[in-house]
């Protein structure tokens, strides 16, 4: 059962993935990457279950705290550079 | 414990169910406020069942270990992991969403109307 559960997270991951490719506008890339780290820490709790260590629920909870602050860094990051202006024009009206 | 070890698997197969049916919507639904529906609300039912079912495998762990006699606490002390990851991503899955799409929308991003499609 924790084969299924872990085909299921990498597949939501691929897809996630594919969204943060296609993306038309940088915040589709932002929505999937936040998603994949999600997923990321389910994968990474079931697989400890599935070797039948679950010491590595550590590493989950590393990595939870660390997607969320790195998902609110990018987002204060493009809210205040001007970094990316050329790309203003993909769908956005000032 | 069989009846712990079948409502563990329901948990975890309808939680890879509903985190691929959100990765679905990611890549079809039409645009970004959308797409954010998907994400946020799978990401948060997701994540929530398929942890709730690796929670009863530690509770049927802490059994088995009180069974026979071991020490209990490194299954406690998965148990605790287990639900302060849950507490953890059910305060930030949110959060993080909500500021994705406040960013989105004071970046100028417009949300694709009905009239737009025409």
């Amino acid at each position: 059962m924790f084969v299924v559960a872990s085909i299921g997270v990498l597949v939501t991951m691929a897809l996630a993935l594919t969204r943060a490719l296609l993306g038309p506008t940088r915040f589709d890339r932002i929505l999937a990457l936040n998603m994949f780290g999600t997923k990321t820490v389910l994968l990474i709790a079931v697989l400890g279950f599935l070797a039948g260590r679950p010491e590595f629920l550590d590493l989950a909870l590393v990595y939870a705290l660390m997607n969320f602050i790195g998902v609110i860094a990018v987002l204060k990051f493009t809210a205040e550079s001007n970094m990316f202006d050329s790309d203003r024009e993909e769908g956005a009206h000032q | 414990m069989i009846v712990l070890d079948v409502l563990s698997w329901a948990f975890l197969v309808s939680g890879a169910f509903f985190c691929i049916v959100g990765g679905i919507g990611l890549i079809r639904l039409p645009d970004f406020y959308s797409r954010c529906h998907a994400g946020g609300v799978t990401d948060t039912l997701g994540a929530l069942l398929i942890l709730l079912g690796l929670s009863l495998q530690a509770v049927e762990m802490i059994i088995a270990a009180t069974n026979s006699g071991d020490s209990v606490l490194p299954a406690v002390l998965i148990l605790v992991k287990l639900i302060s990851v849950t507490v953890f991503l059910l305060m930030t899955s949110p959060i993080a969403g909500h500021a994705t799409v406040r960013a989105a929308w004071n970046h100028g991003l417009q949300p694709k109307l009905h009239e737009d499609r025409r």
